[in-house]
């Protein structure tokens, strides 16, 4: 602090959430909003090592994976994406609320976000139940009698390679649903300074950083619901 | 050495003026810092334990392979010993080197900026760093690992005892670490650069360490999912690798090496940005071909994304892929050598000093370009089958990751040493120094691409006895060699005390970071400067400005 110049702590006493290393307010904006953007990349390549493993394997036992994918809940999956798409949309009007001031309204829409999330995670439980009724778990229990059904007719498939299926099933939907806890706990973070009324419409970058986040978490599930439980449901 | 901090009273006359490492002296203003130079200065003395510690599992290695029976340790030690020793070098020391010493301390500086884009996620970098490396030295203490640094599947996942997940969970959180380097450097290059400094003014150093960040932020994810995947399949049962379920062990290596061999890259291309840097200070002369050197390290981290089947020609990949794979990494060649031979012609009718760092600088030349070759040899299929898995394949790797990497650390730390403690090293010794590592090195490695060729594999604990008289040379180098690494060790920290005072620019250099004083203060500079010159602007810095240091 001793050598910043005079300018500097104008600035800091005009705005509080300029910190000191940058030229000015806008600079702070543009290096945060990049910074996620790369973070957002560095995910993206971490969820494609899964999505490279599902590709070669789908590839080579394409049979048991349709036939896999026939015994996910077709409805639970589909309601879980409207979820997640009715989330976004709160997300981007929390946004937009607090890009206009409205505190309440902000608060409102993050806790909002924060439910659906919420309210996922609860679908996505009971369909991991299920997945364990009906021993579909990879491991020693794991059993698989069921064959592919393709427009009538019944095709055996490999047990093993269905429980390959099921393993890049968990692992997917798992890290998938780990970033959501995580997008939870941020929200709710959020919304307790929101509510303390941290933001302003001249500085509301962690509302938007966190809001670019959970829309790539959802897009990741766009990309998940059709890969995963629509592989022959196509006709 | 954090907290040797010199007494203002015995600097002479006009010095006590407010600098970063007198600015706060409690562990607390250390330990919570979030000043780029402060991180710098801890990462380090973490990275010289590492450093140490990985160089320890390397002297016994050495130790036992100077007999050709088991006599200091049997196979399974033998195994832990060179997994640790790879993983240590590799994860906790290669790789943060000299991005997180040499790139912490002068990214900021070099481009007229206050600190990083995020210092507290700077911070946080080191906290995952020291977090991951604790981990690590648990894993050691209790049972080590035996994989080889490479965890392949399906030893990893099915057979060995070993504590796999711990490991891995290790270098998944230094992976993290990493990524917030990366992350935090692009952020930084983009965004903060001082009024007037565009991309073609800026330092190679910078350049080189871009490319390194784009690495970082596009490769470290990919292994840490699949680290991820080979623990939840040791732990929950799930079979992403298992051939059973069929699975294919062969996916495991692609993942592995499509980040471990960009990684190469994250190591030797900072190291190639001092190099830049060294040449140009020490040959009185703007860097050869600015443009082409800048753009050779994107090339490398490009091109370094292209190339890793080459670790697997004798995995069971197609032929057809095997000479893509094969293509692409000669090609690799390019971008090498434009560096290599724009160095040496940046060299033709400069005013050459022999300064210790650049000795440092022609060690890297050398060593580098018989890694380098040695790389393209091992690119070449038929090679590649020969010697697989030999002495030759480890030779090769020292080269680039021990002999360059180290080469372009050290000359860097004794050119910025003046910058970062305000103090000079002791020439001579220093000149010992680097001709003890350069001689130790080569004595080390050399022998090992004969041994390798003539048949030795890689990785046993014991050997045929018609190898042993090369294995004793190797042992003799590498004593040389430790020697030589322990030196500056003793008289850096020898410096900080004794060491002759450095004026602000003690090597009449060009470069932002010379035009603040020594030690810089906090904020980097007093006022923003404006960059209105080219890099290397030695034309215009007269020659007999050139001061060589004195010991004291």
């Amino acid at each position: 602090m001793h050598d910043s110049p005079a300018t500097t702590m104008e600035h800091e006493a005009h705005n509080p959430a300029l910190l000191h290393h940058f030229a000015d307010a806008q600079q702070q904006k543009n290096a945060a909003s990049l910074g996620m953007w790369l973070f957002l990349v560095t995910e993206i390549m971490f969820f494609g090592g899964m999505f490279c493993a599902y590709l070669v394997y789908r590839l080579a036992h394409f049979n048991a994976f349709a036939a896999g994918s026939q015994q996910l809940s077709i409805w639970m999956g589909a309601l879980n994406t409207a979820v997640l798409i009715i989330s976004s949309v709160t997300v981007v009007l929390a946004v937009k609320a607090a890009e206009a001031g409205k505190r309440k309204v902000l608060v409102g829409y993050l806790v909002v976000t924060v439910l659906l999330g919420m309210t996922f995670l609860v679908i996505k439980g009971f369909e991991y139940r299920e997945k364990f009724e009906k021993h579909h778990v990879p491991g020693s229990t794991f059993k698989f009698t069921n064959t592919f059904d393709d427009n009538g007719k019944q095709i055996p498939v490999n047990p093993k390679e269905a429980e390959l299926f099921f393993s890049l099933y968990f692992a997917m939907t798992g890290m998938h649903a780990l970033h959501m806890i995580i997008g939870c706990g941020l929200f709710s973070v959020l919304a307790v300074f929101a509510w303390k009324g941290h933001y302003t419409p001249g500085y509301f970058t962690p509302i938007e950083n966190a809001g670019l986040y959970w829309h790539l978490v959802d897009i990741i599930w766009i990309y998940l619901f059709p890969l995963l439980y629509l592989i022959s449901r196509h006709s | 050495m954090a907290r040797t901090v010199i007494p203002a009273n015995q600097a002479p006359a006009p010095s006590p003026k407010l600098n970063y490492l007198n600015n706060g002296h409690s562990l607390k203003s250390w330990l919570l810092t979030t000043d780029h130079k402060r991180i710098a200065i801890l990462y380090l003395i973490s990275v010289t334990v590492f450093f140490f510690l990985g160089g320890f599992f390397a002297m016994l290695i050495r130790l036992e392979l100077l007999t050709p029976q088991g006599d200091l340790m049997q196979a399974d030690t033998y195994n832990k010993v060179f997994t640790m020793h790879g993983m240590i070098m590799v994860f906790f020391f290669l790789i943060p080197v000299v991005p997180a010493v040499l790139g912490n301390f002068l990214v900021p500086i070099m481009i007229g900026a206050k600190d990083l884009a995020f210092p507290r996620i700077n911070l946080l970098s080191w906290y995952l760093y020291i977090i991951g490396g604790l981990l690590i030295s648990h894993v050691m203490l209790t049972g080590g690992v035996d994989t080889g640094w490479t965890f392949y599947s399906p030893f990893s996942t099915e057979y060995t005892n070993t504590k796999i997940v711990e490991a891995g969970i290790a270098v998944f959180i230094a992976g993290f670490s990493s990524i917030f380097t990366g992350l935090n450097f692009i952020v930084t290059i983009h965004r903060m650069r001082a009024p007037g400094l565009t991309w073609d003014r800026l330092p190679l150093f910078i350049w080189a360490n871009y490319a390194t960040s784009l690495i970082m932020i596009l490769g470290t994810p990919v292994v840490a999912i699949t680290i991820v995947l080979v623990a939840v399949e040791r732990l929950f049962h799930l079979g992403i690798f298992d051939p059973r379920l069929g699975g294919d062990p062969l996916l495991f290596q692609h993942l592995f090496w499509f980040y471990s061999h960009p990684a190469v890259y994250i190591m030797v291309l900072p190291s190639m940005g001092v190099v830049s840097e060294l040449i140009a200070c020490f040959a009185r002369k703007r860097i050869f071909g600015y443009k082409f050197v800048a753009m050779s390290s994107v090339a490398l981290a490009v091109f370094g994304f292209l190339v890793w089947a080459h670790h697997m020609f004798v995995a069971g990949i197609s032929l057809y892929a095997a000479m893509i794979f094969s293509f692409l990494s000669f090609s690799v060649g390019v971008p090498s050598a434009v560096k290599v031979f724009n160095w040496t012609s940046t060299l033709y009718k400069g005013s050459i000093s022999y300064a210790t760092p650049m000795l440092y600088a022609f060690g890297f030349i050398g060593l580098f370009t018989m890694g380098g070759l040695t790389g393209l040899m091992l690119a070449t299929l038929g090679i590649d089958v020969h010697v697989t898995d030999t002495y030759f394949v480890v030779a090769h790797f020292h080269y680039i990751m021990v002999g360059g990497v180290l080469m372009g650390y050290l000359g860097g730390l004794h050119f910025w040493w003046p910058k970062i403690t305000g103090r000079m090293y002791p020439e001579a010794w220093a000149k010992l120094s680097a001709l003890l590592v350069y001689v130790g090195f080569n004595l080390t490695f050399f022998p090992q691409f004969i041994l390798g060729y003539v048949g030795m594999p890689r990785r046993y604990w014991q050997y045929p006895p018609e190898f042993q008289a090369l294995n004793v040379l190797s042992t003799a180098g590498a004593s040389i060699l430790a020697a030589g690494y322990l030196l500056p060790m003793i008289y850096f920290v020898w410096s900080l005390r004794y060491g002759a005072i450095a004026d602000a620019n003690p090597w009449a250099a060009a470069g932002l970071e010379w035009k603040t004083t020594s030690p810089p203060p906090t904020f980097n500079f007093d006022e923003t400067p404006v960059v209105t010159w080219e890099a290397y602007n030695y034309d215009e810095i007269p020659h007999k400005e050139r001061r060589v240091p004195v010991a004291r």
